[in-house]
Order: structure tokens, then sequence, then C-alpha cells
């Protein structure tokens, strides 16, 4: 961190449990906050949107609190933003796991659901291997800690891809500029995790 | 198929490790949360926290012992025992567990499987089962509820009259997002991983399986693994020290085991252990 202290803000709209992405930022010498407020969310430096549980009641969360048009807002103009698991799905279109709710659609593509069979355990809950595509400067090759039942699997065009494979390729993450969405936990993927969100930091 | 984890199990009292431990060159040997950072920094996956504590007023204690390790630890984090309902989980999980790992609760009153997988997603419920062998038929392969193990609570005294495959079968239908097996039969013997049960659960389950009871050596873990658990949990091998998370490994890669390798600070992965898949 080079002796300068970071300020993140994370958006906290229920109950879910953020000690893993608080206590992740502090040991990496931030300063940490939370909010639901939508001022703050437009005007945070880095913002992080957690996620965890179910995709319509973390959208009608977003909702309740006003916060869709500031989260959009930042993302479209590029300001440093890193949506995690659940996080990053809700920037999609939607969601298989609840139709008829649109995400905030800054991220083309629907989220799909895995299918069990052939061997492959859902959720897929483990250490994968994630491998960027060209160009990407802050998600870096290495195994990260997934935890989840549904995923999106086809590259939005203006975003870069970093892909890997669980019964078939998927998205393990996108990044933009400094706006990252990661399918699986920085911040409970150890060094990897760290070297990842250092980046994220200094971006 | 995913690189099996490797889960170190510390079992606590009153915030502190219980299981005899003799880990050198730490300078609080029972403490949780400097245990748990080693046992990451040696290239744990994950780790359990089982919280032995049996008094009401333990249950503040155990909430600061799951912050304290969550502060230190940046690997995924299950926290089981004594969990009677959606509040006692909501509060490990605000403290900093990632998993709630439910056993008797969960028996008694299998909807609070449903009521945890609807509030916090079937990614942060375990199904944790103490399975004990009650002498029928074994293998999973007889009579639909007689699989030959049984659901015993209270560390294995205390029997529920309820087949353990089957037990195991439901609380993913009702939303378990895993299940920790413990076989009580083997629980210390270091005898290795109970296979038939392993198998048994397996074969009716799409969830991951954690592997618990009887770790003596990494053969029995890659045999856990062929048996289809995909994570395998031992508390007295890496306490006593007779092998690092480290180790059992790099002998498991040698083993046609895959393992996560770890992540070097140049930006790619090591290449060794990353064995079969």
């Amino acid at each position: 961190m080079s002796g300068r202290a970071r300020a993140v803000t994370v958006v906290r709209t229920s109950t879910a449990n953020l000690a893993s992405v608080l206590t992740g930022f502090e040991r990496l010498g931030c300063t940490v906050r939370t909010t639901a407020d939508p001022g703050e969310v437009a005007a945070a430096d880095r913002l992080v949107l957690p996620g965890v549980g179910a995709f319509a009641a973390a959208r009608r969360a977003i909702a309740s609190h006003g916060l869709e048009d500031a989260l959009r807002e930042r993302i479209q103009r590029g300001h440093p933003t890193l949506g995690i698991c659940l996080g990053m799905q809700l920037m999609a279109r939607g969601s298989e796991e609840a139709p008829g709710v649109a995400g905030l659609g800054v991220l083309d593509g629907v989220v799909g659901s895995y299918e069990s069979g052939g061997g492959w355990r859902v959720p897929q809950m483990g250490w994968n291997l994630v491998t960027p595509a060209e160009g990407c400067e802050i998600v870096p090759r290495g195994y990260a800690y997934f935890a989840n039942s549904y995923r999106l699997t086809a590259a939005p065009g203006e975003w870069l891809p970093i892909w890997c494979e669980y019964a078939g390729r998927f998205l393990a993450a996108v990044e933009r500029g400094p706006v990252v969405g990661c399918q699986f936990h920085p911040e409970l993927s150890g060094d990897y995790g760290k070297a990842l969100l250092m980046r994220w930091l200094e971006a | 198929m995913l690189p099996v984890r490797i889960i170190p199990c510390l079992d606590v009292r009153d915030g502190r490790v219980v299981k005899g431990v003799k880990f050198r060159g730490l300078t609080d040997q029972g403490d949780p949360a400097a245990l748990a950072r080693a046992y990451e920094e040696q290239g744990a996956d994950e780790v359990v926290v089982l919280d032995v504590t049996a008094t009401p007023e333990g249950r503040g204690t155990r909430l600061d012992t799951v912050a304290a390790v969550r502060a230190r630890l940046s690997v995924p984090l299950t926290v089981g025992g004594g969990i009677g309902g959606i509040e006692d989980a909501a509060a490990l999980l605000e403290a900093g567990a990632d998993k709630v790992a439910v056993n008797t609760a969960a028996l008694w009153r299998p909807a609070l499987l449903t009521d945890l997988a609807a509030r916090f997603g079937s990614q942060c419920v375990v199904a944790s089962i103490d399975a004990l062998g009650s002498g029928g038929v074994r293998g999973g392969g007889g009579r639909p509820g007689d699989s030959g193990y049984e659901v015993v609570v209270r560390s294995g005294t205390e029997r529920v009259a309820r087949d353990a495959v089957a037990w195991a079968r439901d609380a993913v239908e009702r939303g378990a997002g895993e299940i920790l097996l413990t076989s009580i039969d083997r629980d210390g013997t270091r005898s290795g991983y109970e296979l038939v049960l392993l198998r048994a659960v397996r074969s009716v389950v799409h969830v991951p399986i954690v592997a618990s009871g009887g770790a003596d050596s990494p053969e029995h873990m890659a045999d856990a693994v062929r048996a289809g658990a995909d994570a395998v949990l031992a508390a007295s091998i890496f306490h006593q020290g007779n092998w690092t998370v480290e180790g059992v490994k790099a002998a498991l890669a040698g083993l046609g085991v895959s393992v996560r390798p770890g992540y070097s600070a140049a930006g790619q992965t090591a290449r060794a252990g990353e064995g079969a898949a």
C-alpha cells in the first residue's frame, strides 16, 4: 500500500455478512465504511458491491434504497467499482434465478445456472483456475475461491473477459478499466485475492 | 473437478483450541486465530471452527473467537457447533463466518435449512451429519432408509433413529449446499475415512461433500476423494505436527490428486502440485 491508506466504501443493503469483505480491505491498510445512501454510492472514490443470497432479494434491496441510478452511472462513467459474486451478477441484464427481475443492465448478458450431472457439483464450491484475456490489468491468472450456482457464459463486447472452466466455460470475472466484476470471492482467495485487490486499489 | 480442498479443523472451547496441539513454532499454541493463520500460510483451502462450548454464556466468547479468526484469515471460514436457529447463524455470519454448519437443530427442524438458504443462499448452509455404522446392510444400495448408517448427535452418544444417507439427501433437498460428513466410528481412530459411507452419500447428493473422521495420511485423503469427497477435513494430523498442509498437498499431487498450488507474487501460479483432475 506504499504507506497510503485508501478509503473503500462497501454497499450494505441487507443483513448479508460483510465481515470477510471488510476485514479483507482492512488487512490491506484501507479505511472501510459501509453505506446504503445513493449520494455516498455516487461519490465514493472506490465502491464495493458485495452480494450473497438470492438475486431477486438483493435486487429489491438495491431498489428500496434507491441505489440503481448511482450504481449504473458510476459504472458507466468508469469510476472504480468492484462487484463481488452476486454483486457481479446484479450488473447483468437479469438472471435465470429470478425470471422477470431486471438487473442493473450495465453488463450485457443473462446469468444462467450450472446443471449438475457429469460429476459436477452444484454449487461450485472451491478453488478454480481463472485465466484473464490479453489486456486485463487487474485480475491475475491463478486460483480463486468460488461459491456459486449461477454464472455468466458469454463475454459482453466492451468488457475484458477472465475465463474459467466448470461444466463448460464461464466468466470468472470481467474488467473495464477500474470497474471489475468477480464471480469469485477475492476477499476469500488468500494471497491471490490480496494481489487482485491491491491492483484494484491502485487502478 | 476442482482441486480437492484440504481443511484443517479447530475444535474450540471457550475461545481455545482443545484438541492436543503440539504445533511447533507458535507462541500461543491454543489460540484459534493464530492457528488458523498458520494453516492458511501452509496452504489450507478453508478452515473449519467447531465450537464445543456447552454453556449459554460461552456464546459471546464464540462470536469473539469467530471475529478474531476472521481478522487473520483470508480463506473461507466455516463455523459449526450449537447453532440452534436462524439468529445464531446470522450472528456467526455477521461475526465473520462464511458458512455455518448446522447439525442437531436441523434434525429436529429441517425447515431451518430452507430458512437459512432463503436468507443467506445455499452456499452458506452446511448440513453437518455425524454417522454411525448400525450394522445393517451397508453400501447404500439396499433398501431405501437402510443404508447401514444412522445419524447420531451429542458427539455420537445419542441415537435419533434416522438413516444417515436418507437424511443427507433430505438435507440437500431442503437447502443445504454442502454436506460435512463425519464418521463417528472412524473419528480419532486414524484408520482412514469411512469410504462406504462416503460412496453411499455421494450417490444421492449433487452438492460438495466434506469427508471427516479418521484421517491419518494423504493416502487416506486420496481414498476419500476417489470415494466421492470434494474436500477432506482433518484435525489431529495437523495439530500434532505429523503433517503440514503443504506436505499433504505435495503427497496428494504425487498420488495423482489435484490440489491448489500456492500463488506467487510474480503473478503466475506455481506449477508444482497441479496434478490430474
